[in-house]
């Protein structure tokens, strides 16, 4: 199983779309390795620096509709090889957030109310997330501040996590 | 209870329920590009599992960037080609005979009433006006749909959206989708499908639906759908004229799967079509639409007229009846892309392409290239392009530059104005 534990990215924005995430200029590109310098790199956000922000982070949480637009798998994949295989938000486009649990990676809805608390008491600062799949909690740690987040996942979802993705899931299955 | 079409297509596919509401379905055909399908090709030698569920079930073509623009785009097709060549995948589209693949796959006869499709690009969803269930899917389900012929999807909970009135003249179904997702947002179908019915979409030819249906994703929707009817049985009836002994007979076969009058749906929602305007985006989101004549003073560098949403013969032909005897301006880069070369050749043979030369547009191969900002008239830094293609992300069509989507006959008016305008087509029923 991936890890899901690790410092958090904040991104304060609705609507984030693939063509954001991973520029189509990038598509040409057949490993997922090559794709490690682009993550981010065409987010208009205020604040936010591709070249200082990303490194180092493992968690990515978010507002709605995260990973509109293109069906692009590379979205997951320049997050997987720059070690970002959680992102919490409040919504998911459909395709973005299958390709995600596909790849054995996970998106992760809260509630509004609940984002909006995470944002505004921890986006500031320093944020660590431990993820504890069995009891489906997150646990945020600030140096002054811990707090836990109870999440839920479908079976289903759960499955393609610890199977690893859908290929390995279909390979036992059909 | 009654069904809808597209619950009537995962019940006539199911293959398993592994949990909750997920249900794996049979797929009828999985289509492919070059783009997003050599990473799973590469994955599947690498697993040792090079081999297709069925080769006539898989169709592929070579559109984003063709021809190659560098040895990247070489080597995506060369993966491609071989994988074909190799595994006995006929229906592969090369250069010359390649197009747009939401344009010439339905072309070809590829997407029919019932069928289950999968493409890993997101516009897939246009298939859906055949009255198919069409999803756009990622590399993983993709490589999964093509060693294993199945899919897994949330069963699908649908939005009805009916469609009233009558389109007013120089109104075009592009203006109507741009409305609708105006209306619904970016996410507001997220996660559902969208059947589309009415009077208005019963009028539509079947490339006035794919345009339709094309645009389902930019809600969010995970595919339009169009029920079979007999415009699609006409469009069909060259691929199924050996299965039916009639026509009529088919429409009756195809009939079977539109949605029960008891049909239980997330949401119902109907507009009225008569007054509509032509409609035109202003941000870099397809849900932020106004009508053309409130973004008269946006100037424009470029004009590209194709794509999977507007490349089509029908689209060619407003935008030339526009374009005929004038000229752009000066100011403005006009580019039209065919969107296959069965479209480039009627366009030929109607003096269409001339007309686009005469006004000095530049006419491409049938190619995605610049709706993606990949290939054939990418933006610069700064500029603005009136295009009739289906996003308006920021950089979407190069770094920095805006994107306007609207209809063929605004794009062709706003090329030879220079800036987002009206044509006659509508101005005359104004009067």
């Amino acid at each position: 199983m991936k890890n899901f534990n690790g410092p958090v990215l904040f991104l304060d924005r609705s609507d984030i779309n693939t063509d954001e995430i991973i520029p189509a200029k990038y598509l040409t590109e057949i490993s997922k390795e090559a794709l490690k310098p682009y993550l981010l790199e065409d987010l208009k956000l205020e604040g936010f620096s591709p070249e200082s922000d990303i490194e180092g982070k493992s968690i990515v949480i978010t507002r709605g509709n995260f990973g509109c637009g293109s069906s692009r798998e590379h979205a997951p994949w320049a997050f997987e090889v720059n070690g970002i295989n959680l992102v919490i938000g409040e919504s998911f486009a459909r395709i973005f957030r299958q390709n995600m649990f596909n790849c054995g990676m996970m998106a992760v809805e809260l509630p509004e109310k609940t984002i909006d608390h995470i944002f505004k008491n921890y986006s500031y600062k320093y944020t660590l997330i431990e993820t504890n799949l069995k009891d489906n909690k997150f646990i945020l740690k600030t140096d002054d501040l811990t707090e836990e987040f109870d999440f839920s996942i479908s079976d289903y979802d759960r499955s393609l996590v610890e199977a690893g993705g859908w290929l390995e899931f279909a390979d036992l299955h059909y | 209870m009654g069904k809808t079409i597209a619950e009537k297509i995962f019940d006539s596919h199911f293959v398993d329920n592994p949990s909750g509401d997920i249900h794996v379905i049979r797929l009828d055909a999985v289509f492919c590009h070059e783009i997003t399908t050599p990473v799973a090709i590469n994955d599947l030698v690498e697993r040792g599992k090079d081999r297709v569920f069925d080769p006539d079930k898989i169709k592929a073509v070579i559109d984003h960037v063709t021809p190659a623009k560098d040895s990247k785009t070489a080597m995506q097709g060369k993966i491609l080609r071989d994988w074909a060549s190799r595994l006995n995948i006929k229906d592969f589209f090369d250069i010359g005979r390649n197009g747009v693949c939401h344009a010439i796959f339905p072309e070809k006869g590829f997407a029919r009433p019932g069928y289950t499709i999968i493409m890993g690009d997101s516009h897939t969803c246009t298939h859906g006006a055949f009255g198919a269930f069409a999803a756009g899917v990622g590399t993983t389900d993709l490589e999964v749909g093509i060693l294993k012929g199945v899919c897994a999807f949330h069963y699908p909970k649908t939005i009805k959206i009916v469609l009233n009135g009558k389109l007013p003249e120089g109104v075009y179904s592009k203006d109507v989708i741009l409305h609708i997702i105006g209306k619904l947002g970016v996410n507001g179908a997220t996660n559902k499908v969208i059947e589309f019915t009415g009077p208005v979409v019963d009028s539509m030819s079947m490339e006035e639906r794919m345009t339709i249906c094309n645009m389902a994703v930019e809600a969010g929707g995970t595919c339009g759908i169009c029920y079979p009817d007999m415009t699609t049985v006409d469009y069909l009836w060259e691929f199924i004229s050996d299965e039916y002994s009639s026509k009529e007979s088919a429409l009756e076969e195809f009939k079977k799967i539109h949605p029960d009058p008891d049909a239980e749906y997330d949401s119902i929602i109907e507009f009225d079509i008569n007054e509509l305007e032509p409609m035109v985006t202003f941000g870099y989101k397809p849900d932020q639409v106004k009508p053309v004549k409130e973004m008269s003073e946006t100037k424009i560098d470029q004009v590209y007229i194709g794509s999977c949403t507007n490349g089509r013969i029908e689209d060619l032909r407003v935008a030339a009846s526009v374009l005929k005897g004038r000229k752009i301006n000066d100011s403005v880069r006009g580019i039209v892309s065919p969107a296959t070369p069965k479209i480039f050749k009627e366009a030929l043979k109607e003096g269409i392409i001339e007309i686009f030369t005469d006004s000095g547009f530049c006419v491409t191969n049938p190619t995605c290239g610049a709706c993606l900002g990949m290939s054939n008239g990418v933006l610069a830094e700064g500029e603005a392009c009136a295009s009739t293609t289906n996003r308006n992300f920021n950089g979407r069509m190069g770094k920095g530059g805006m994107v306007h989507l609207m209809s063929p006959a605004t794009a062709a008016e706003s090329a030879i104005t220079g800036y987002i305008s009206n044509s006659d087509l509508y101005r005359i029923q104004e009067v």
